[in-house]
């Protein structure tokens, strides 16, 4: 049962990242365009921690670590940038 | 594994992965910025709450240990969640994107604007 529902669940985060990227692409704004990314990093967290359950190891939740720090840093410097014309003022 | 631990797992998943998608499609559907920040910040927020609780439970039945990272990782989407929403709420306000006719208070989009940064060197 758990092998089935891994499935299904890996199926709907690829359909979300599909999703996102187009998103991505359409926009039309610049702020809505680094919430998509902002999603798709999400989404590509969730994606990690799946593989390391179907895998049944724990050496991707380092990666899994990583991807949220920077995503949330590049999410906000980007943010400053758009807001402040300036990152580290 | 016992029965009751995989469809405890696998109802967490399909919830997780349902919200995600459910975030997703609200990306895409809503019509104006300031309603598809609403989608991402809650849903998919929600959604990975799920599948890491999920992980973590799977790590501890297989393996015998609950890992910090997990743990570390739900306290970290969690905490950079709504700083990402309001940051980038206030950055669509800045850049005067349209917001749709049915918004409420739309007057007070413009004094959110204008207002400047406290000034603590008058104490």
């Amino acid at each position: 049962m758990l092998e089935i529902s891994l499935k299904i669940v890996l199926v709907m985060i690829s359909i979300a990242l599909i999703m996102n990227t187009y998103s991505l692409v359409r926009g039309p704004s610049l702020p809505e365009r680094i919430l998509s990314l902002d999603t798709l990093y999400i989404n590509s967290i969730g994606l990690i921690l799946i593989y390391g359950i179907v895998q049944a190891s724990s050496i991707n939740f380092e990666a899994a670590l990583l991807i949220a720090m920077l995503g949330f840093v590049s999410t906000a410097a980007l943010c400053k940038y758009l807001l402040r014309g300036d990152i580290i003022e | 594994m016992n029965f009751a631990i995989e469809l405890i797992l696998s109802l967490l998943l399909l919830l997780g992965g349902s919200l995600i998608l459910i975030g997703s499609l609200g990306l895409i559907r809503l019509p104006d910025v300031y309603t598809r920040l609403h989608a991402p910040t809650k849903a998919t927020t929600l959604g990975m709450g799920a599948i890491l609780i999920a992980s973590m439970l799977f790590t501890l039945f297989d393996q015998g240990s609950l890992s910090v990272q997990q743990l570390l990782i739900t306290l970290f989407l969690f905490i950079s969640a709504p700083l990402t929403g309001h940051l980038l709420a206030k950055t669509a306000m800045h850049q005067r994107l349209k917001q749709i006719d049915k918004t409420k208070n739309a007057e007070l989009i413009e004094v959110a604007r204008d207002r400047e940064a406290p000034n603590h060197s008058s104490d």
